[in-house]
C-alpha cells in the first residue's frame, strides 16, 4: 500500500510554480470531499472552528472574495474582511504597515489579492499566518487554476491521480498580462495535459514555448483546429482595465479575430461534440465569448464557480493542517 | 504501514472475527425487533449501517451482509469520514487526509447502527455522532464495535460489543482486516513505544 501524502510540501500557497504533482493531487482529492459537504443540506464542518482567516483584498474582486469567504465560513472559521477601497491604503499606508496591523489581530490564515506581483510572497515574510494567493498582479492566481483543473477532471470523470494525460487544453486571450493563464499553463502541464495558447501577437510574450512547454499560436483557428484538435478551450476575459487599446483593437475586432463566436463554436462542436468551454469570469458577453456559447451545455462556467468554493476549502484546510504540523514539529 | 503482529497478544483470530460479526448481527436484529414494540416504534425495515473510516467501514459491510442472512434483507451501508469533526484535527497529531463521507441514502428518520473497529476514549464516536447528525436526523443511533478496550474519556457506551478487553494506555489494539491487505483477520494487543502515529 503506497503511503498517500498527507500535508502540502509548502507552508503557503503563493503560486503553482514550485508545487509538486503530489501537492496538486492532494488539494484536488481533498476538494472532492468538500464537494460532498457542499452537496448536503447542512453545508458546514467544524474543522477550522476558532481559526481566523483574514481576507485582504487590496485589489477589487467580487467573486474570488465571496468564494474564499464562503469557503472559510463552511469550515467554521472566523473571517476578517479588508478591502483597499475606503481603507487606510488610500490614506497612504504601506503594504508592510497594513500587514503588521492585521497581524496584531492574529490571523491563522491570510488570503491576499493585490495588484502588485509578489505581494503575497512579501506578506509571507512579514506575517506569521499561512498565506493563500488570491491573485497577484500579472503573476499567479493558483486557486483559479486548481478549480479549473478540478472542473476538467470532474467533467472527464478522472481522479486527480489519473491526471490530464492525453488531453489538450487551449487557452485563448491576453496571455502576457493574465495571471490566470500563467497559473493554468503551469498546473495543466504539471497534471500531464498538452497546452496550447493563442492570442494576438501583442498579447503573447516571447519565449512562452520554451519557458512553459506550451504550443503557441497567433491564429486562434490554428490553435483550435490544427492537428488532433483540442479537448477543452479556456477563454480569458479581455481585461480592458489592463490592456491598452493599442494591443487589442476594438471589441468587435477582438471578437471576430479571437473570440469564441457562434460560428467558431459550431465548427468546434462539429469536430468535438464533447468540447468543454471554460471561462474564469466575469465574462464580457459578445467580446471573448458569445452569449449563447457561454450558456450552452458545453460550457462549465457555473461549475467552475461552484467548484471554486470546494477547492478553496481544500486549500484553507490543508494550509491549516500544515501549520498545525509545523507547530508540533517546532515544539519538539 | 501494517505492522507485523510480532510481540503482540492475539485477541481475536480470523474465525473469532467472523463469529463475532455474525453474533452482532443477531443482537442488532433482536434489539430492533424489541424496539419495534417499544415506545420508540422503530421500523427495522428502514435500518441502515454506517461505518467509520477505515476499519469500521469494512466491518459495516460485513455486518450488513450478516444482517441480510438474519433479516432477509441487506441494509444499506454508508461510510463516514470523521476527519473534519475530530477534536484533534489541527493538533498536528491526527491523520488529516480526507477520504470523504459516502452516504448515498437519506438518513432522515431511520434507525442507524454506527460501526467502528475499536472503542477507546470515545472521542472518535463523539466526532462521528456530530458528523452523522450533520448529514441528517436519524430516528435513533446505536453503536456496534468489534472491540471495546475501555479507558473512556467521554460518557459514551456501545450498544453492541464484539469483545471487551481491559487494556492500558501504553498498549495499542490493532485490527488487521483482509480488506486492507492483511493475510487474515486478526486483532492484536501490543505495547506501543509511542502512541502517536508515525
Amino acid at each position: 500500500m503506497t503511503r498517500q501524502q498527507q500535508v502540502l510540501s509548502m507552508p503557503h500557497l503563493l503560486g503553482i510554480e514550485g508545487m509538486t504533482r503530489d501537492d496538486a493531487v492532494l488539494i484536488l482529492d481533498t476538494a472532492r470531499s468538500f464537494v460532498e459537504v457542499n452537496s448536503r443540506q447542512l453545508k458546514k464542518v467544524p474543522a477550522l472552528r476558532g481559526r481566523l482567516v483574514a481576507l485582504l483584498f487590496f485589489e477589487n474582486s467580487t467573486r474570488t472574495r465571496l468564494s474564499f469567504e464562503l469557503a472559510a465560513k463552511r469550515l467554521s472559521a472566523d473571517t476578517l474582511n479588508f478591502s483597499a477601497s475606503g481603507s487606510s491604503v488610500q490614506k497612504g499606508e504601506t503594504l508592510s504597515d497594513t500587514a503588521r496591523n492585521i497581524e496584531a489581530m492574529g490571523p491563522d490564515l491570510v488570503v491576499v489579492r493585490h495588484e502588485a506581483s509578489g505581494a503575497p510572497w512579501h506578506l509571507s515574510r512579514v506575517m506569521s499566518g499561512a498565506i493563500a494567493n488570491a491573485g497577484d498582479g500579472q503573476h499567479e492566481h493558483p486557486t483559479q487554476a486548481l478549480l479549473d483543473a478540478f472542473t476538467l477532471l470532474s467533467r472527464w470523470k478522472r481522479t486527480a491521480a489519473e491526471g490530464l494525460e492525453g488531453k489538450t487544453v487551449c487557452i485563448v486571450g491576453d496571455i502576457s498580462r493574465s495571471r490566470v493563464a500563467r497559473s493554468n499553463m503551469l498546473l495543466l502541464k504539471l497534471l500531464g495535459a498538452r497546452v496550447r495558447v493563442a492570442g494576438p501577437a501583442t498579447m503573447l510574450p516571447a519565449a512562452l514555448a520554451d519557458v512553459y512547454g506550451v504550443d503557441v499560436f497567433d491564429d486562434v483557428d490554428d490553435a483550435l483546429f490544427s492537428g488532433n484538435g483540442i479537448d477543452a478551450v479556456m477563454m480569458l476575459r479581455i481585461q480592458k482595465e489592463r490592456a491598452a487599446r493599442a494591443v487589442m483593437g476594438s471589441d468587435d475586432d477582438y471578437a471576430l479575430g479571437y473570440g469564441l463566436h457562434r460560428e467558431r463554436f459550431e465548427r468546434l462542436l462539429g469536430r468535438h461534440d464533447d468540447i468543454v468551454v471554460m471561462h474564469p469570469g466575469p465574462i464580457n458577453r459578445g467580446v471573448e465569448i458569445d452569449a449563447a456559447v457561454a450558456d450552452s451545455s458545453s460550457s462549465v462556467i457555473l461549475e467552475q464557480t461552484e467548484n471554486g468554493v470546494a477547492v478553496r476549502m481544500a486549500v484553507l484546510y490543508l494550509l491549516a493542517v500544515g501549520q498545525a504540523r509545523a507547530d508540533v514539529g517546532s515544539a519538539e | 504501514m501494517v505492522d507485523s503482529a510480532t510481540a503482540g497478544r492475539v485477541l481475536m483470530d480470523h474465525d473469532d472475527v467472523r463469529r463475532v460479526v455474525a453474533r452482532l448481527a443477531h443482537e442488532v436484529n433482536d434489539a430492533l425487533r424489541a424496539a419495534q414494540r417499544g415506545p420508540l416504534g422503530l421500523d427495522p425495515s428502514r435500518l441502515a449501517i454506517v461505518g467509520i473510516r477505515t476499519g469500521g467501514a469494512h466491518l459495516a459491510h460485513r455486518l450488513a451482509e450478516q444482517l441480510g442472512i438474519v433479516m432477509g434483507r441487506v441494509p444499506e451501508v454508508g461510510v463516514l469520514d470523521i476527519t473534519l469533526y475530530r477534536d484533534d484535527v489541527l493538533s498536528g497529531a491526527s491523520m488529516p487526509t480526507l477520504k470523504g463521507t459516502e452516504i448515498d441514502f437519506d438518513v432522515e428518520g431511520r434507525p442507524i447502527v454506527l460501526v467502528d473497529d475499536v472503542l477507546f476514549t470515545g472521542r472518535t464516536i463523539r466526532a462521528a455522532l456530530d458528523a452523522l447528525l450533520d448529514v441528517g436526523r436519524p430516528s435513533c443511533v446505536l453503536l456496534g464495535v468489534l472491540v471495546d478496550r475501555g479507558l473512556r474519556e467521554l460518557p459514551i457506551a456501545a450498544s453492541f460489543v464484539g469483545r471487551a478487553v481491559e487494556t492500558t494506555r501504553d498498549e495499542r489494539v490493532d485490527v488487521h482486516l483482509v480488506e486492507e491487505g492483511a493475510a487474515s483477520d486478526q486483532v492484536v494487543v501490543r505495547v506501543a513505544r509511542d502512541r502517536r502515529r508515525p
